[in-house]
């Protein structure tokens, strides 16, 4: 187990570094010039220009900025924004907040779709089945930034039940609820069929069989048996998405007005702001590859016959 | 029960027992009786012939505006109203069509190539290919689809003077960048799970050329599932497309399309929601003719399911 995890770290670093160089090389491809606008209504002075590429390792060639980059962030300092902030105090904000919003929306994931896909698998062929099918269907189909404005609009702002937007960085997590809802929407349609599909497969098996046989409750067969064998590829899809959502969130953040990763990164993009990107990119990267060996750990504790030696 | 099985069984029997079909003439067979199929088949004709002639089915020029007549109501002369630009809605939707299925179909083809190849590759070589080639893999897959979507698109944007198609293929390449890890994941698995059979392993001892493996027998067997999820990954670049669009950054305006007029019609969803509804009802309608087939395929080249 300890050398299952060690070798999974070991194997995270290229990655993280193939990742950081890709969003680095094209955070140094983005036209424009982040001087410009600094200054006012006026151009900036050469000599502020040559002080702040200076500061900023501008005038090096792609690999040297990389390497300093890298220097930087092994001993853990991202750095500074090109407006002098420490990039680690800013992300540690926004990634309050987004995380708190992708952890609600993982939760209506395996709360909401795990239920209705056992109801659906469960009852196969019947009424819940097609409407969680067909309604499952819907939801996939419709882009996520309809469903946001649409449920704003009538749940937040016509009836009045949720809070329409979040005013602050500490919001409530009542304020919450309907951004993760939306957030999640997509997935939870995802999770109620992957869930549905397994389950369904499932329930043929011998092993089920063998267990209604020897008189198991239908909760217990269900319940244990087969539920715990059908949750692994569910599991692994909620485990990739938390990745997804954090990087997903940009549009749920806009419609609902956080001040989240997603529009930090959208907004260093448009300022020009290389560091900021980057290090925002490498927290999500690390991030989705740390859950994703999380997943692969739960799985042996979902079944004992995968084990990590 | 009993009876229908037996007698839908007993007259076809005969036949069967004679006649070998392969599995793709098996999941045809399959896919003729369901109307899903059918459904999003006619679905998908009908959306790509909008794509290809647009005008066969409007003869209103979509770019012509008529600030005099902004956002009215659906009526006899502009069927789905008019936008907050007087555009009549109805001749966009059509003409919006052309993108979203060209970025839908060139990603899909695209990843499907890309990933394909690589998975092959990885699958079949094994070893220290395998080792790099994966790693590749999950350097892309780790970085969320829409956020590289964003910084590609921002690394090179678009003016007012770029061609049509130059900024509907920045899109398709974007995606395609991003894209094609989960296919080459797949490709991977699927050609490791060939690789030990039997005819494998004959035609290797017989001296056959890696390249002949590949092609005549690795590949028939392990491509059904990447072309299920490619083809259900189709609507899901639709909606990619759509999203980068709203965030003013995939296709832009004068490029007609789905993504870029719900994007505009959102300001006024309050007081003009037919604005809105009209594209998204045909985006979400492309959307699912793709899902529902790549559902059907599936589900037919799936012996389990039936």
């Amino acid at each position: 187990m300890g050398k299952y995890i060690v070798r999974r770290l070991l194997q995270m670093i290229p990655v993280v570094l193939g990742a950081t160089f890709i969003i680095f090389a094209m955070v140094f491809a983005l036209p424009g010039d982040p001087t410009a606008g600094k200054c006012g209504e006026r151009p900036c002075s050469p000599e502020y220009v040559a002080k702040f590429r200076e500061e900023h390792n501008l005038n090096d060639p792609l690999p040297v900025q990389y390497g300093k980059y890298l220097g930087k962030l092994v001993q853990g300092d991202l750095g500074t924004n090109y407006y002098g902030i420490p990039v680690k105090e800013d992300l540690a904000k926004r990634y309050t907040i987004t995380g708190r919003l992708a952890v609600m929306a993982i939760a209506f994931e395996a709360i909401i779709g795990i239920l209705a896909g056992v109801l659906a698998g469960v009852r196969k062929g019947r009424f819940i089945d097609n409407l969680v099918t067909v309604s499952t269907l819907f939801v996939i189909s419709i882009p996520v930034f309809v469903i946001g404005v649409f449920m704003q609009y009538t749940l937040g702002i016509k009836w009045g039940i949720f809070p329409a937007t979040v005013p602050s960085l500490d919001a409530s997590t009542w304020s919450l609820v309907l951004p993760a809802f939306v957030l999640g929407a997509l997935s939870i349609a995802y999770v109620a069929r992957l869930t549905r599909t397994n389950l369904v497969e499932n329930l043929r098996a011998d092993y089920v069989r063998t267990a209604a046989a020897k008189g198991l409750s239908k909760q217990r067969t269900v319940g244990v048996h087969t539920l715990r064998n059908s949750l692994i590829p569910v599991i692994t899809f909620i485990g990739a998405d938390f990745g997804a959502l954090l990087g997903g969130a940009i549009v749920t953040e806009r419609i609902f007005n956080i001040q989240g990763v997603g529009g930090y990164i959208f907004r260093s993009i448009n300022s020009r702001d290389g560091v900021a990107v980057v290090s925002a990119v490498t927290v999500l990267v690390i991030v989705y590859l740390l859950v994703n060996l999380l997943v692969d750990l739960l799985y042996g504790v979902l079944d004992p016959r995968i084990s990590h030696d | 029960m009993t009876d229908t099985i037996a007698a839908g069984v007993q007259p076809t029997a005969p036949d069967e027992v004679g006649e070998a079909r392969s599995l793709g003439q098996d999941a045809w067979r399959a896919l003729k009786k369901n109307k899903l199929f059918w459904a999003s088949v006619v679905l998908i004709v009908l959306f790509v012939l909008m794509a290809i002639w647009p005008s066969l089915f409007t003869n209103q020029d979509p770019t012509y505006g008529d600030i005099s007549r902004v956002r009215q109501r659906p009526s006899a002369e502009h069927w789905f109203g008019t936008d907050g630009q007087g555009y009549d809605i109805y001749s966009r939707t059509i003409y919006g069509a052309r993108a979203s299925i060209i970025v839908g179909i060139c990603t899909s083809i695209a990843t499907l190539l890309v990933g394909g190849v690589i998975g092959i590759i990885a699958g079949f070589y094994g070893g220290w290919v395998d080792a790099v080639v994966s790693r590749i893999t999950d350097i892309f897959f780790a970085i969320p689809l829409l956020l590289g979507g964003i910084l590609f698109m921002a690394s090179f944007p678009n003016d007012a003077n770029t061609p049509y198609f130059v900024i509907v293929g920045k899109v398709v390449l974007t995606l395609t960048i991003f894209g094609w890890p989960s296919i080459a994941r797949l490709m991977r698995s699927s050609v490791l799970q060939v690789k030990p059979n039997e005819y494998v392993l004959a035609a290797r001892a017989l001296g056959a050329s890696p390249w002949r493996i590949i092609r005549s027998h690795i590949l028939p067997n392990a491509l059904a599932p990447a072309i299920v999820v490619a083809t259900i990954n189709l609507g899901a670049y639709i909606v990619a497309e759509a999203t980068l669009s709203f965030l003013g950054i995939g296709l832009t305006p004068p490029a007609i399309s789905w993504g870029v007029a719900i994007s505009d019609a959102l300001v006024a969803i309050r007081t003009y929601p037919h604005i809105l509804l009209f594209p998204s009802l045909f985006l979400s309608l492309a959307v699912l003719a793709f899902i529902m087939l790549g559902d059907a395929v599936r589900d037919a080249f799936d012996p389990k399911s039936r």
